[in-house]
Parts: structure tokens; sequence; C-alpha cells
């Protein structure tokens, strides 16, 4: 049974979605971070 | 607190690449199902995951309803979407996992069926608190995070309570595991659940911010209205 391209793609498609997950993280981030400094300081 | 979160960033990293390279090199090839059985170092860590962070969510829901606390919103918010790509990816490597093992991708039994659900009943509560502008939301989004946690206990018990195609639980459930493959399992599973922690805690400051951001602002658009002397009612009129 050639079960390994299913082990594979199992991994592979985990670390999809978290990187997808991370970037977009990243992206919110970086646009709050821009906003939050966007604001007056008193 | 601000450094401590690259540095547990920095830190997941390494242990995620180690746990990895664990589950893939050095734990031993099961002997039935054989290399795809390896899918199960990540699968069940996955779900684990999931559950403890829709358990924040409940526990994060049930204090804001009894304290109206934002900080508290923000966790159950930030815990219930962290929760569901964990519990995607429990879906997307299940049937991966499933196909060549059981000879079909998906089966409408009580253990797989009740994990789509729990999805969908948090991906309907993201859907909620995205879409809804109501000063209500948050109270119903708690209240329907306590339903959807009420499925999570059902999701783990349902391999006892029904006949399943899944198999039986590895700890706890009657099952044996090689030492050295349970080594592995134990690493992933304290690996993934730091690795949620972790998410979790960097989409919490993000609403944070957010929330602060978005008050601010609310507050600096009722001050130019009370310089230039018109109420919000009055501009209506």
């Amino acid at each position: 049974m050639n079960s390994t391209r299913f082990l594979w793609a199992a991994y592979a498609s985990v670390w999809i979605i978290h990187g997808v997950y991370i970037t977009m993280l990243v992206r919110r981030y970086q646009r709050v971070k821009r906003e939050m400094d966007s604001l007056p300081k008193n | 607190m601000k450094r401590a979160f690259p540095i547990l960033a920095a830190v997941t990293a390494l242990l995620l690449i180690y746990s990895t390279y664990q589950a893939l090199v050095v734990a031993p090839t099961e002997n039935t199902m054989g290399d795809v059985q390896r899918v199960f170092y990540y699968h069940v860590p996955s779900a684990w995951t999931a559950g403890c962070l829709f358990f924040v969510n409940l526990l994060a829901s049930v204090f804001y309803l009894f304290r109206r606390s934002t900080r508290a919103d923000a966790l159950a918010v930030s815990a219930a979407e962290t929760g569901v790509v964990f519990c995607t990816i429990v879906l997307i490597t299940g049937p991966l996992w499933a196909r060549p093992v059981w000879g079909i991708w998906w089966t409408w039994d009580m253990r797989l069926t009740s994990t789509l659900v729990l999805w969908l009943i948090y991906v309907s509560y993201l859907l909620l608190r995205r879409f809804s502008d109501s000063a209500q939301t948050p109270v119903l989004a708690a209240v329907l995070a306590i339903f959807g946690a009420l499925d999570v206990p059902l999701v783990y018990f349902s391999i006892w309570f029904f006949r399943t195609q899944h198999p039986q639980p590895v700890i706890g459930g009657g099952g044996s595991l090689d030492p050295r493959m349970l080594h592995v399992f134990l690493l992933n599973l304290a690996v993934f659940t730091l690795f949620g922690a972790l998410l979790c805690w960097g989409r919490f400051r993000i609403e944070l911010m957010q929330r602060h951001v978005d008050e601010t602002r609310a507050l600096e658009a009722l001050l130019d209205d009370g310089q230039s002397g018109t109420s919000p009612a009055r501009s209506v009129r």
C-alpha cells in the first residue's frame, strides 16, 4: 500500500493552514500597529 | 511580556521542528498501516489543542456573561478563532489518514459528524462576531459558545457511546502503544498545546490593540461632535 503520499499531503496541509493563519495574524498586527501609531498621543 | 512573546515563539518553532523530526523519522513504523500512521502525531494533538482552546473560549464566555469583562470577551474570540484553525486541521488530516486505511475519505459516524458539527458551531460563532454590529453581539456569542462547548465532550465520548468506525483512544481507551511511539506522541501533544497557546496569545494581543484603536476613534468622534456643537441626535434631525 503506497500510503506515503497521503502522509505528505496531511503534513503539508497542516503547515499550509498554519502558514496562512500566521501570515493573516502578522498582516493584521501590522495594520493595527499602523492604526495605533496614527492615533493622537494625548 | 513584550519580550516574552518572540522568545516563546522562537522556542516553539524549534520544538515544532524537533517534534516533526521525531514523528517522521524517529518514531517506529506501525506494522499494519505503515507510514501513514504518522498522521496520528499531528491529527490527535491538533484535536486536543482545539478542545483546549474551545474550553478556554467557554471559560472566557462564562466569565464575560457574569462580569462583562472586555478582556474576557477578547480572549473568547481569540480562543475560538485559533480553535477553529486546529479543528480544520483535524477535519483535513482525518480523511487523508482514513482513505488509505479504511478505503473511504469520510463516513457519517458519530465521531466524525460531531467533529464537523463542532467546527460548524464555532465557524458560525466567528461569523456572528464578524458581521453583527449589535451591542448585544458579545452576549449572544457567549451563549452560543456555551452551547458549542457542549459538543466537545460529545465528540470525545462518542466512540464509547456509539458504534463508530473511528478507533478507540490510545490513552485510557484500552489500546496499547509502543513506548517509543508514546514518547513521540506525548512530545507532539505538549508542543502543539504550546503552539496553540502561543497563537491564541498573539491573536488576543491583536484583539486588544484593535479594541483600543476602535475605542479611541469613537472617543475622538464624540469629542469632535462636542466641539462643533452638534450632538449625534441633532445631526440626525
